[in-house]
């Protein structure tokens, strides 16, 4: 499984082997667990990463018993909208398939167009080839991949950067994992356009977008995290401005919630320092209402 | 000219045991990258001692976590210079080393030339002696 060629014991036909022990052993069930409690939602793509860690733990089962079936094909994309987390879960996926020793050492290189294409002839390759040798031994997340190839230019260098990552996929498939993320839509025309990669990805994993209450769910985490808290008529007021948030152009899931936190966060500091007396813990932590409902979200037109 | 018995040569480290396998030069990269050091491979056609500047293939690799695409590129170069020797150096930028910190020869020609020794004569009956690699 690690490319090494040492002798293994095979075990004998009779001898029985226990599946989750092998799970708890790797530590994956606890990063399964973590993922379940860190993550909010997301209830298809954490089903999905059970099934491939229990597929990945038979797999490394079967090799015990000398059964081959060649190193499984890992790559995956993650199709979904913006903020649904993606990345966070390529870099959980990252650590799972470290720990069952899929990949050798578990890093994330995230990259996107830019990274592996270059902007002459002759520049592409070297370029792709480098960033592939720094994804050895981890995953490699290239995000909005549908970006790598351009139609619309039939000299576009992209094109070359798909030949080489197909190859490396192909023939390396243990020395690398590669995960493109995107769009849905937009992804599957760049599936349908490049056949090669989606015969060669085994995993379509789609990212729904969140409902209002698990968006106030990863907001209280958010905050918890960055040790705030809203006070009660914040909690409801921010319910609304999920509500109204949602409806406007260019929502983006969690990340439109962690900018809206941020700008809550601002006007508290703005606020608490036009107050003449001075403040304790408590202030310095408590997002109050006012704080939202400054929010350009409640100015809008329609009203 | 060389010392050891079967003209090898012998420069760097590990140049007196066999061959190293790709299994050895992988753990050897990995002891590289474990202590954050920067592995270029390099190759030359003139084994002299004194020359130190071998020709880089590629360029210098940083921020590597894995031994895998470096062993990928010696493979590359051994391929493109099968008759050269080539070695793997492993750069240390800590400050107060900034030197290479192992180096390493992983290719050798099949046939290695060896080293030829030239008598120069001059003035009176002195004697000038040069060491130079033979060409093949």
């Amino acid at each position: 499984m690690n490319g090494s060629s040492t002798m293994q014991t095979v075990l004998k036909p009779d001898v029985r082997v226990c599946l989750s022990e092998i799970l708890r052993e790797a530590r994956v069930t606890e990063a399964l667990e973590q993922l379940d409690r860190d993550l909010v939602g997301l209830a298809p793509v954490k089903t999905r990463l059970r099934e491939i860690a229990a597929f990945l733990a038979v797999e490394k089962a079967r090799s015990g018993f000398g059964m081959v079936s060649g190193a499984p094909s890992l790559h995956m994309s993650f199709t979904g909208n913006p903020g649904t987390g993606k990345t966070t879960v390529a870099q959980r996926i990252a650590e799972i398939l470290h720990r069952l020793g899929f990949v050798r050492k578990g890093h994330l290189i995230s990259v996107t167009r830019d990274d592996l294409v270059g902007q002459y002839i002759g520049h592409t390759a070297p370029k792709t080839k480098e960033v592939l040798k720094r994804a050895m031994g981890g995953v490699l997340f290239i995000d909005e991949a549908y970006y790598l190839y351009r139609p619309e230019n039939e000299r576009d260098y992209g094109q070359e950067a798909i030949e080489i990552l197909l190859q490396v996929m192909e023939n390396q498939r243990d020395d690398l994992v590669v995960i493109l993320a995107g769009y849905k839509e937009r992804m599957d025309t760049f599936f349908r356009s490049n056949p090669g990669f989606s015969s060669r990805i085994a995993h379509h994993i789609d990212f729904p977008d969140y409902g209002a209450e698990e968006l106030e769910l990863i907001a209280e985490g958010m905050l918890e995290r960055m040790q705030y808290h809203f006070d009660a008529a914040a909690a409801g007021a921010f319910h609304e401005y999920i509500e109204r948030r949602q409806r406007q152009p260019h929502f983006a899931n969690a990340r439109s919630i962690r900018n809206a936190l941020d700008r809550a966060r601002l006007r508290q500091a703005s606020r608490l320092c036009s107050m003449t007396h001075p403040v304790d813990a408590e202030a310095l932590s408590t997002i109050t209402e006012q704080d939202i409902r400054a929010s350009r979200v409640f100015f809008d037109r329609s009203e | 000219m060389m010392t050891n018995s079967g003209a090898r040569l012998t420069q760097g480290q590990f140049s007196f045991l066999p061959d190293l396998t790709d299994q050895q030069i992988t753990a050897q990269i990995n002891y590289a990258l474990e202590h954050g050091w920067a592995i270029g491979v390099e190759y030359t056609d003139d084994p002299h001692p004194r020359n130190t500047y071998w020709e880089m293939y590629g360029n210098p690799m940083f921020d590597l976590k894995d031994a895998a695409g470096i062993l990928k590129e010696i493979n590359e170069c051994r391929k493109a210079f099968p008759r050269h020797y080539i070695r793997v150096t492993a750069f240390d930028a800590t400050r107060g080393w900034e030197t290479p910190r192992m180096s390493y020869i992983v290719n050798r020609p099949a046939v290695e030339p060896g080293f030829a020794l030239e008598r120069q004569e001059i003035d009176g009956r002195a004697i000038r002696y040069t060491m130079r690699a033979t060409e093949r």
